[in-house]
């Protein structure tokens, strides 16, 4: 198997999906000849054509809605917003209208679009470049949304998320599209080539979406996350010298919450991660729905470690990161509670 | 214009209730007047469209010009008989409504042909992405009418399972884009379903309808935009009624353009067409079709009519308007002009339309019996409460099995 980085899974997938499936077409801006600005789908228009993989104008309301009407008529769009930040002008004909055709046509009209976007902080990009917006969607009945950590689960999950019959908010930490990254800023870049995750089959496979994973099983406490932070976490555990138990969420809607009841009820603590900010979070619901399903299995306060509620700050960003100083503290703080 | 000052400008309608409505600053091209070019013209040498206004009926009902569509009588019957069931149905709903058997209603009185000669001057396998002001397709597709009405009243029969608002229809199986209560969403959806029929190397095509209101929205520009840059097959129509709710045309494009001159800026082919002329409608729309059809890519098409009634159930124009304003309208009523041609060429008369109409009642009162007799909103049956929980996604994940448990259904 060979060994890749995060972009080239996710250029492999769609090689794999614009070979197998005639209807898959893939747009978006920079997306076509030049083959994104990170270079997700480079190569891909000279392999199949400017018709199956083409550049788009700026206009993200433009691109989704283009890729709506596409599914309507039977193809498998895959749209990407070039930065997770500019999905906002897309976010009516994303919420109001892919995720709700199924449902307001009462199955007549379907709109199984992927909409690719990298995604959350840690390249210097400044609060335009960093954001993750997932909370904003993972509250919208009808959409998927997925976050993988991992070469292997990033191509996976494209494919699932693309042969799938339903829209997809596919995001790309775009931190680890070149290798793991463990929260310590000055730290030498590493590389995929030696991870596990970053054995990537060549060809066809799928990682099926809703399923979370156990990256690192513990007793002392559930560290429950996704993206990035799963390195983060993984790295902090090791170095605090805590058995933290760690779940990569892998998506979001729908989350799995059989594989984080089973952990929080065997550990009874927990840390939920993310880097966006901290009001309605997406860890707001994970806490809450611990503490519903979990709440006499609990020793501790359920800890949110998080962005804070500010846009993210270009000269200040590993000081709103989740780093692996905050991690260890927040461990320390959840297993040494009494 | 100006008195060599900047000032702040909001532009206004000319007559406000109690004015005396006059239309005589309207500079309309004559029937007849417009040149027609071959479809396949480039954009750039027929600008003079867009300012014009391409008609067909003359003040003397007869068909004049190079635009006449040369249709045979039984077309035009047809055609007519489609506009005055809109009528009556929208009629007989609004009644029902306001007897409470309606939560809400949308009329479209006094612009029957847009939807109508639009529908029929396309193909029945052409998908259409209208507005919630379109319900003529419908009829001119040969939509059961008991099944709208089975929607608006949101019982057990109703196809959208009780989900939307009365009058946003959904009708796959006639290739009827589900309506959406947001303005203007479907304009650019439909550029892509377009782009998907060429992809695909079929000749079907697509065409979308909105208000003048919504052109000021974002996806109007999305739509503009894509259906330019990729030179999609597809009709995108702006049915210029004039208002939006309470707000005037010149809110959304301000007092000076036409509408249909910013299709220009995109190098689209534009076309502004008399929207109460059943004629010149289908003719612009065939013309339109059929460049789409042979790859010329899109044209944008501005229909010049006027919202005769209400907005919708909630709303009261004469607030904001002279009551009169549509009788002296200069374009008329698109059924009154159709008719009017259709008895000029001898074929059709009063007693026949009478019986038309009386004929297209009985169908709309037995109808709406018919659909009732399969529940009401207010005293149901409706769809089984456990259907709120269906299609949310292709398969029930267990948010939705725990919630739907929950409720006990
Ligand atoms: C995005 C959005 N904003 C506001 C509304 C509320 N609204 C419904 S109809 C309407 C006026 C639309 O006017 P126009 O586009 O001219 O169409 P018309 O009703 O005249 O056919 C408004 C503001 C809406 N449905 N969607």
């Amino acid at each position: 198997m060979p060994a890749m980085n995060m972009l080239q899974a996710l250029n492999s997938a769609m090689d794999v999906l614009l070979d197998k499936h005639p209807e898959t077409v893939i747009f978006g801006e920079d997306s076509g000849y030049f083959g994104g600005v990170f270079g997700a789908t480079q190569g891909l228009q000279k392999k199949y054509g400017l018709d199956r993989v083409f550049d788009a104008p700026i206009n993200e309301a433009a691109i989704a809605a283009m890729a709506i009407g596409m599914a309507a008529k039977g193809l498998k769009p895959i749209a990407e917003i070039q930065f997770a930040d500019y999905i906002f002008p897309a976010f009516d004909q994303i919420v109001s209208e892919m995720s709700r055709l199924r449902y307001r046509s009462a199955g007549e009209f379907v709109s199984p679009v992927v909409v690719r976007a990298p995604w959350g902080g840690g390249i210097r990009g400044g609060q335009t470049h960093s954001m993750s917006p997932e909370a904003f969607f993972t509250h919208v009945p009808g959409v998927k949304v997925v976050v993988p950590s991992n070469p292997y689960d990033a191509k996976g999950m494209l494919i699932a998320a693309s042969e799938g019959d339903d829209p997809v908010i596919f995001f790309e930490p775009k931190r680890i599209y070149n290798g793991p990254f463990d929260g310590v800023p000055d730290a030498p870049l590493s590389s995929w080539a030696k991870h596990p995750k970053g054995e990537v089959p060549e060809g066809h496979y799928r990682v099926e979406l809703g399923k979370a994973e156990i990256v690192r099983e513990g007793e002392a406490c559930t560290v429950i996350t996704y993206g990035t932070l799963v390195h983060v976490a993984v790295n902090a555990a090791a170095k605090a010298g805590i058995d933290a138990e760690i779940i990569d969420l892998k998506t979001l809607a729908p989350y799995d919450i059989e594989t984080i009841t089973a952990s929080v009820n065997k550990t009874g603590r927990v840390v939920v991660a993310h880097e966006a900010p901290r009001t309605s979070g997406f860890g707001a619901e994970l806490a809450a729905q611990i503490q519903e399903e979990c709440f006499y299995a609990l020793e501790a306060p359920i800890f949110r470690l998080t962005g804070w509620d500010t846009p993210y700050p270009h000269a200040h960003e590993w000081a709103y990161f989740p780093g692996q100083a905050r991690f260890i503290r927040a461990l320390q703080t959840v297993t040494e509670a009494r | 214009m100006s008195n060599g000052q900047s000032r702040f400008h909001v532009p206004a309608p000319p007559f406000r209730p109690g004015d005396a409505p006059d239309f005589s600053h309207l500079d309309l091209q004559k029937a007849g007047e417009a040149k027609r070019p071959d479809p396949l013209t480039a954009p750039a040498k027929m600008t003079d469209l867009a300012f014009g206004m391409i008609g067909v009926l003359d003040h003397n009902h007869q068909a004049v010009g190079e635009w006449d569509p040369r249709l045979s009588p039984e077309v035009l019957r047809e055609g007519l008989s489609h506009m005055v069931l809109t009528r009556i149905y929208d009629a007989r709903m609004l009644k029902l409504q306001r007897q409470g058997k309606m939560s809400f209603y949308m009329k479209s009185l006094g612009e029957e042909a847009v939807a109508v000669a639009g529908a029929m001057a396309l193909e029945q396998s052409d998908m259409v992405f209208p507005s919630y002001r379109q319900q003529g397709i419908l009829f001119a597709r040969g939509r059961n009418i008991v099944d709208m009405m089975c929607h608006c009243i949101s019982n057990s029969r109703d196809n959208l399972k009780g989900r939307q608002l009365p009058v946003h229809y959904t009708w796959a199986e006639g290739n009827f884009f589900s309506i959406s209560g947001n303005l203007g969403t479907q304009f650019p959806q439909a550029v892509g379903y377009a782009m998907g029929c060429a992809y695909k190397g079929e000749d079907t095509i697509a065409a979308s309808w909105i208000g003048d209101g919504t052109t000021a929205a974002p996806d109007f520009h999305a739509a503009m935009t894509l259906a330019s840059t990729y030179r999609a097959p597809v009709i995108l129509n702006v049915v210029n009624n004039q208002w939006a709710i309470s707000t005037y045309e010149g809110i959304a494009k301000g007092d000076a353009a036409t509408f249909a001159s910013k299709g220009l800026g995109y190098g689209l082919a534009s076309l502004r067409v008399d929207g109460n002329d059943f004629l010149a409608i289908y003719a612009a729309t065939k013309w339109a079709a059929d460049r789409a059809r042979k790859g010329c890519g899109a044209t944008f098409i501005e229909l010049f009519t006027y919202r005769a009634d209400a907005h919708s159930t909630s709303d009261d124009p004469a607030r904001y308007r002279p009551k009169n304003e549509f009788e002296v309208w200069p374009l008329g009523d698109p059924i009154e002009r159709l008719k009017n041609h259709l008895i000029g060429l001898g074929e059709w008369d009063e007693d026949r339309h009478a019986k038309l109409e009386e004929q297209m009642t009985a169908l709309v009162v037995k109808s709406y019996k018919e659909a009732e007799s399969h529940g009401t909103l207010h005293d149901g049956p409706l769809s089984p409460t456990h259907t709120i929980f269906e299609d949310v996604y292709a398969t029930e994940d267990w948010r939705l099995r725990r919630q739907r448990q929950d409720l006990g259904v």
